[in-house]
C-alpha cells in the first residue's frame, strides 16, 4: 500500500520536477565536475587535453600573475565590502528620517543606479572623469592643476572602481537595512529620549545594536558578491596596467580565452570556488558561535 | 509639507539635513549629469534629437534591443516555468529524493557561477550554440533562488485547499495550476521582473557566447562603442532605459522582491 502510494507520488512529482533537474544537471552539475575534471588536464579552450596530474595546481603557487590577481581580488574586497556596508547603513538611515514624496525620492536616487547595466555605469564614469572637459576631471585639474587618469593609474585604479562599485551597488544594502529601520519600535527611542539619551547614544545603543543581524547579512552577501567582481574591472581596465587591473575571475577569462590555457583556467576557477567556499563556511560557523552565545 | 523638515532644528539635526542633502544630490549627480551633457546643445552641431537619432538609427541599436528582449525574456519564461513547478513539487509531493534535490539546490546558491565560464564556454561549442540566442540563454537558468522563494510561499498556503481540491480527483499539475499559481501571481511577478532586470543586465556570459556584433545583447554591444564621446554616451543610457522604466513602473514589486530573495536565504 506505502508503496503503490510513494509510486504515485513520484509519478505525479516526475514531470514537475524533470524540467529543473534537467536543466540544473546539464548546466551546473556538469559543468562544475568538468571543471574540475579539466583542472587536470592541459586542455585548450575547444578541445580536451591530456591528463597531466597536479601540474596546473603547482603552477599555481608559483604563478605570480595569480598571485596578483588573487591580491587585487581581496584588495577589492577590502574596498567595497565594509566601506560599502557603512555607506548602505548611512543612506538607508538618510531615507528612514524622510517622509513621504522625499522619503520615495531618495529611495529611488540611491536605488535607481543599481538597476543599471553595468556598461551604462562604466560608460557615465568613463565620461565624467576622462577630460578636463569632463565634470570629475574638471575638478581634479581645478585641486591638483592636472587632470589625473585614474583608470590608468596603478595606484588609483582599484579605489576608483570601488568607488564606482559602492555608488553602483548600494542600494541593494540600502534597502535591506530600510527594511531593518523599519522594524525597530519607534517608541524605544521615545523611552529613550525621555531618559535623556542624545542622538550619538540612541545611535549607539538601539540603532546598532538591533541592526546587527542585518548588517551581517549585508556584509556576507557583498562578501560573496565581491570576491566573483569581473564586469566593472574589466571594464574600466582597457586602459590600465593589466598587472594592477586584473582580479581572479578575469585572470581566468584571459587564461581560458586569451592563452587557450583552459586546463590552467579550470584549476584557478577550481581555486576561487574554494576561496569562495572557505567564506561561506568561516561565515556559517560565525553565525553558529554568535548563535549559541 | 514634508514630515522632516517639522522636526526640532537644533544644530545637530540642521547638521544631519545638510548631510543628507548633500548624498542624495551626490548619488543622483552622475545619471542627471549624463543625461544632460546628451541632451544639451555643447555645441551647434549636438542636441537633443541629433544625439538620439543618431543612436537608434546609425547603429545597430535596434537589433540588439532585440537580441536582450529575446534572450532576457527567454530566460525570465524558462526560469519561472521550471522553479515554480520544481517549487510546488517539494513543497507539496512527498517524492523519492525530495530532500537530497532541496539541500542541494539550497546549498548551491552561493555557488561563484563565473567560476564555470570555460565548461559553459565548452558546452555551448559542442552544442553548436555560440553566437544564437539559445546559447545566451542556457547558462544564465541557473537560478535556485527562484525555487526556493516558490517553495517557501507555497509552503504557506494552507494545507486544506490542495487536499480538498485533491480528494475531488484533481491532480497535482492541476492543483497547481489552477489554486497554488493563481493564488501567488504577485510572487511570480516580482521574480519575473527581477530575474528579467538580472539577465538583462548580465554582461559575462553573454560577453563569451556572441562574438558577432548582429547577436549581441544591447549591454555587451554599447561598451564596444563606449568611445563615441557623447553618442556613445547617449547609446549607454539607451541600454539602460529599459530596466529603468520596469523599475519605475513596478517600483514596489522590484523592492519586494530584492528583499524578499534575500530574506528567503537568510531562513535557509
Amino acid at each position: 500500500m506505502d508503496n503503490q502510494r510513494d509510486r504515485k507520488e513520484n509519478r505525479a512529482a516526475l514531470p514537475l520536477v524533470l524540467p529543473f533537474v534537467l536543466v540544473y544537471a546539464a548546466l551546473f552539475i556538469y559543468p562544475s565536475l568538468q571543471m574540475l575534471a579539466t583542472s587536470f588536464t592541459d586542455g585548450a579552450l575547444t578541445k580536451q587535453g591530456a591528463w597531466v596530474g597536479l601540474a596546473n595546481y603547482e603552477r599555481l603557487l608559483s604563478d605570480r600573475g595569480f598571485g596578483a590577481a588573487l591580491r587585487n581580488t581581496l584588495y577589492f574586497v577590502a574596498l567595497t565590502v565594509v566601506p560599502g556596508t557603512l555607506v548602505g547603513l548611512a543612506l538607508a538611515m538618510v531615507v528612514n528620517r524622510l517622509r513621504g514624496y522625499w522619503q520615495a525620492i531618495a529611495l529611488s536616487v540611491f536605488f535607481v543606479p543599481y538597476i543599471l547595466p553595468v556598461s551604462t555605469v562604466t560608460s557615465i564614469a568613463y565620461l565624467l572623469t576622462d577630460s578636463p572637459n569632463s565634470p570629475l576631471g574638471g575638478l581634479a585639474q581645478a585641486a591638483n592643476g592636472t587632470t589625473i587618469s585614474v583608470w590608468s593609474s596603478a595606484a588609483w585604479f582599484m579605489p576608483s572602481v570601488a568607488v564606482l562599485t559602492i555608488w553602483w551597488t548600494v542600494g541593494f544594502s540600502v534597502l535591506l537595512f530600510l527594511a531593518g529601520l523599519r522594524a525597530i519600535p519607534k517608541n524605544l527611542y521615545e523611552a529613550a529620549q525621555l531618559d535623556g539619551a542624545g542622538r550619538w547614544a540612541q545611535l549607539r545603543w538601539i540603532t546598532w545594536t538591533l541592526l546587527k543581524p542585518i548588517t551581517i547579512l549585508v556584509l556576507t552577501i557583498q562578501l560573496i558578491l565581491q570576491i566573483r567582481v569581473f564586469d566593472q574591472v574589466y571594464l574600466m581596465a582597457s586602459q590600465s596596467p593589466s598587472r594592477s587591473a586584473t582580479v581572479l575571475v578575469h585572470y581566468i577569462y584571459s587564461v581560458a580565452f586569451q592563452r587557450n590555457q583552459a586546463g590552467y583556467a579550470s584549476a584557478v576557477a577550481v581555486a576561487l570556488f574554494l576561496i569562495v567556499l572557505a567564506f561561506v563556511v568561516l561565515q556559517f560557523q560565525l553565525l553558529r558561535i554568535r548563535r549559541s552565545k | 509639507m514634508s514630515g522632516g523638515l517639522g522636526r526640532r532644528w537644533d544644530l545637530g539635526g540642521l547638521a544631519l539635513w545638510v548631510v543628507s542633502l548633500v548624498l542624495v544630490v551626490l548619488w543622483a549627480f552622475p545619471i542627471f549629469w549624463a543625461v544632460f551633457a546628451t541632451a544639451g546643445p555643447a555645441d551647434a552641431t549636438t542636441g537633443f534629437f541629433r544625439t538620439y537619432g543618431n543612436v537608434l538609427f546609425n547603429t545597430d541599436l535596434g537589433r540588439w534591443y532585440l537580441n536582450s528582449i529575446v534572450t532576457s525574456g527567454g530566460v525570465t519564461l524558462i526560469v519561472i516555468a521550471i522553479s515554480s513547478t520544481c517549487g510546488y513539487a517539494i513543497s507539496q509531493i512527498e517524492f523519492t529524493g525530495r530532500r537530497m534535490l532541496w539541500y542541494g539546490i539550497l546549498g548551491s546558491f552561493m555557488i561563484p557561477v563565473q567560476a564555470l565560464i570555460v565548461n559553459h564556454f565548452f558546452l555551448i561549442y559542442q552544442w553548436g550554440l555560440l553566437n544564437t540566442w539559445l546559447g545566451v540563454i542556457l547558462p544564465q537558468l541557473i537560478a535556485p533562488i527562484a525555487v526556493i522563494v516558490y517553495k517557501q510561499f507555497f509552503d504557506s498556503i494552507p494545507q486544506e485547499l490542495g487536499e480538498a481540491a485533491f480528494l475531488d480527483g484533481a491532480k497535482h499539475w492541476q492543483i497547481f495550476l489552477n489554486i497554488y499559481l493563481p493564488m501567488n501571481w504577485g510572487v511570480t511577478l516580482a521574480l519575473a521582473i527581477i530575474v528579467f532586470i538580472g539577465a538583462w543586465n548580465a554582461f559575462l556570459w553573454p560577453f563569451l557566447a556572441v562574438t558577432k556584433p548582429e547577436m549581441m545583447n544591447v549591454t555587451v554591444s554599447i561598451a564596444q562603442i563606449r568611445s563615441y564621446g557623447v553618442s556613445g554616451l547617449a547609446a549607454a543610457l539607451m541600454a539602460g532605459l529599459p530596466v529603468v522604466v520596469i523599475y519605475l513602473l513596478f517600483q514596489r514589486r522590484v523592492t519586494e522582491a530584492v528583499t524578499l530573495s534575500v530574506a528567503e536565504k537568510d531562513d535557509a
